[in-house]
């Protein structure tokens, strides 16, 4: 073919069409070749090194599906040693906790910082569905971050609710008072909510009636206060601040509560008002360690009313 | 070149372009320039800028209050400048010197045109020593060509080995003392040569090392023709009287030898010999005589090697010299002062540093953020009043650890909660707080009242620090 080509010296392939139309050699520089056949060389090498093929037949364990590469690395064991540093350094704190009372733990600067910062998550996780993302509250569930406390707000107090749960119970008065008790009531309520006096018939009425075997004597929801400052309650709320239990509050929420009660069986209207107990000995069985408690306990005391 | 290229539509322009398309030589570096190299003025001046980059390898070893004068510690997140610490918080002033250099480039450029590549780019620098260690090994352009193309025998093993050795040392050099701004050097030397630094030391030593290997060995001029963006930027900033390297074709052509029996008086000749000094010096390979091109990095060499030959032949020097566009042809040259140009990036110029140098001068010891949690917005407490809370992030800028006290300032009595004691601030860190703010509702007569966080510590040398800042308390609607 050589003989007969026009093209002498021209460095073409010898295909030629039309006379004069042919193809050249025109090889890619030299950097592009060396270029591609290291991108080559990286391939093979990486399947080598890194896990690239399936499995072989027979070879699939069910769990891992590929072919390993020599050097043994996967994506779910580089992820598993991360969590595992993050634990690591995890782990010196939550010693130190496992070993201090909450009331320590609010002492050291360090600690109450890890502490706030990593049951952030556990309250989103076990709390906020009904207290709200900030402890903020929800219609029928009560506001955390306020310092009104149906049961107490001290931290042991704090560590009791989360641990065992609270079910506050209080009659249904549709049936038992008439209607005009019914509406002075809950005016006597809506007064002392506003102004913290209520008229001396409301009080009388209140006494009559039995309201402060529960709420207490001054309507204060305390029943007794103990030596050493705790308060004795059964749950019932302190209606002489301007906190509702139940929103919206106001004369007919008021008078609601009054009528149908809380977690009163077979009464239609009643209020709901359970809170779960979260401790591995309570009804929801391995909810939360003594440790999870120990560190929501502070982050609820915290949040802004802590006793 | 485009007086040619308008006669393009004649059959004879069309001759003219073919002509000129035999010439036109496209530099993909099939061929390795070997430049000439030669002393004069020029030259010298590009020695003398080169050197500048001194203080790239000897910077790190510069030491300031006990330790290494500028260090940028990246896993610590300080910045030490002599005797002042940057943390990221004021990294604003990184945006101001990179505009800064930006705009000198492109003032730079748009007075004296790719004078940077010419004189100060790391690229022309590297490139610049590593042919002159070719030099010294192989020999003149010459010799070099010759040993190319030479049978391969072991003094030409033993020369190039040298070479590229030599080359891989001012490598790994340069990526060591890039390194030793970052690790600290007095660090670099213990940890590195015992295996003691982290990887990151090491892949970019080796990314330097072969980097500055490649580029400044194989690549050199290429770089400029084909990977640089700078090159390409600088190029459509030039403009009639921007100063660059230009031949005088009205005093050169037409050019060639004098005929036998011509003298100096009666030659019918221009003033260029052809004697392709300027192209055998120059580094990227052009003609400067084909006018301002893509190739040229305006370095000035093409014109210490024509005012030499000028000399010998007893002619006037500047037949290739600094000059503008307009100057060449003749007409009226404005002084610098007088293009709008000029004062235009001269102000960006004066903006961007003054920018920097009142960051720099009033970098405060603490900084203080209030983030105001939103969840609840505010919460009413059983004697009526209402709380909000807030989270404290006081960042400590100083070389000590500092007590900060958080105080609140409003228009109406507020009660504090969380801040009796003083915050514990780490140096060089964020140190967090909660604090929250009380007012009484018979004060709130509005559904938000401006507050004021005012955080202040005492230096252990006794001068006092404070930062504020602006916040808000939020309350119901009255």
């Amino acid at each position: 073919m050589a003989e007969n080509n026009p093209f002498p010296g021209e460095n073409n392939t010898g295909h030629f069409w039309d006379d004069n139309l042919r193809e050249l050699k025109n090889p890619p520089p030299r950097w592009w070749m060396i270029a591609f056949w290291a991108s080559v060389a990286w391939w093979v090498l990486y399947a080598i090194l890194y896990p690239m093929w399936p499995a072989l037949p027979g070879q699939s364990d069910g769990e891992n599906d590929f072919t390993r590469g020599i050097l043994g690395w996967t994506s779910i064991k580089e992820y598993k040693q991360g969590v595992e540093q993050v634990e690591a350094v995890r782990a010196q704190y939550d010693e130190q906790i496992a070993e201090m009372t909450p009331a320590e733990i609010i002492e050291d600067p360090g600690l109450l910082q890890y502490t706030l910062a990593s049951s952030k998550v556990l309250f989103g996780d076990y709390c906020a569905g009904c207290h709200g993302s900030g402890g903020q509250g929800n219609p029928g569930y009560p506001v955390l971050a306020d310092d009104d406390w149906l049961y107490g707000g001290s931290l042991g107090k704090i560590t009791e609710t989360i641990s065992n749960g609270r079910k506050g119970a209080m009659t249904a008065h549709a049936d038992i008072l008439t209607e005009a008790e019914i509406d002075q009531l809950a005016n006597f309520v809506v007064d002392l909510a506003e102004d913290g006096e209520g008229s001396e018939a409301g009080w009388a009425l209140y006494n009559e009636k039995g309201c402060q075997a529960c709420h207490g004597a001054e309507a204060n929801g305390v029943l007794a206060e103990l030596p050493n400052g705790d308060i004795v309650t059964v749950g019932a709320a302190n209606l002489t601040d301007s906190i509702w239990r139940f929103r919206p509050g106001g004369y007919e929420s008021a008078k609601h509560t009054i009528k149908y009660g809380v977690n009163q069986s077979g009464v239609e209207q009643t209020r709901d008002a359970v809170m779960p107990a979260f401790s591995q000995q309570g009804q929801l069985e391995g909810k939360l360690s003594p440790q999870q408690i120990k560190m929501l306990t502070v982050y609820v005391h915290q949040l802004g009313g802590g006793q | 070149m485009s007086e040619n290229l308008s006669g393009g539509a004649q059959p004879a322009g069309m001759d003219e372009i073919y002509a000129e398309a035999e010439q036109w030589h496209v530099n993909t570096g099939n061929e390795t320039i070997h430049a000439k190299r030669i002393s004069g003025r020029w030259r010298t001046i590009k020695w003398l800028a080169a050197s500048v980059w001194l203080i790239f390898f000897l910077g790190p070893y510069l030491r300031w209050d006990g330790r290494q004068a500028v260090l940028f510690d990246i896993p610590n997140r300080q910045y030490h400048l002599f005797g002042v610490t940057v943390l990221p918080q004021d990294f604003w002033m990184l945006s101001l010197l990179l505009l800064f250099f930006a705009i000198l480039l492109a003032v730079a450029t748009a007075l004296a045109g790719r004078v940077y590549c010419g004189y100060f780019c790391f690229q022309t620098v590297w490139t610049d020593v590593f042919t002159l260690i070719e030099e010294k090994l192989e020999g003149n352009p010459a010799q070099r060509r010759k040993l190319a193309s030479a049978p391969l025998t072991a003094e030409k093993i033993r020369v190039k080995a040298i070479k590229h050795l030599s080359w891989m040392v001012i490598g790994f050099v340069t990526g060591f003392s890039f390194v030793a701004w970052f690790y600290g050097a007095g660090k670099l030397w213990q940890d590195f040569f015992v295996g003691n630094a982290n990887a990151a030391v090491y892949a970019a030593v080796a990314l330097f090392t072969v980097g500055t290997y490649v580029l400044a060995g194989w690549l050199r001029e290429q770089v400029c023709f084909w990977l640089c963006p700078y090159a390409r930027i600088q190029g459509v900033m030039l403009d009639r009287t921007t100063v660059v390297p230009t031949y005088d074709e009205g005093r050169g052509e037409p050019r060639g030898r004098m005929q036998k029996g011509e003298t100096e008086a009666t030659r019918t000749t221009g003033d260029c010999v052809d004697c392709n000094q300027c192209v055998a010096v120059c580094p990227t390979g052009v003609d400067i005589r084909n006018g301002q091109q893509e190739g040229c990095i305006t370095c000035g060499l093409c014109i210490d090697a024509c005012n030499a030959v000028m000399d010998k032949l007893g002619r006037p020097r500047g037949l290739i010299r600094y000059a503008s566009l307009d100057e060449i042809e003749g007409q009226s040259v404005p002084p610098m002062i007088a293009r709008p140009r000029v004062w235009v990036y001269g102000a960006i110029l004066v903006l961007a540093l003054s920018g920097i140098i009142y960051g720099l001068s009033s970098l405060a010891a603490i900084e203080l953020k209030v983030l105001h949690e939103r969840a609840p917005l505010f919460v009413q407490l059983s004697d009526g009043s209402i709380q909000n809370k807030y989270t404290l992030k006081v960042l400590n800028k100083t070389n000590e650890d500092l007590m900060v006290s958080v105080s609140v300032e409003a228009d109406v009595p507020v009660t504090v909660t969380g801040a009796e004691e003083p915050i514990a601030a780490k140096h060089g860190e964020v140190n967090p707080g909660i604090v929250f703010v009380k007012i009484d509702r018979d004060h709130l007569d509005a559904e938000s009242v401006p507050l004021t966080f005012v955080a202040s510590a005492t230096q252990p040398d006794g001068t006092e620090v404070q930062a504020t800042r602006e916040s808000a308390f939020f309350g119901p609607r009255p």
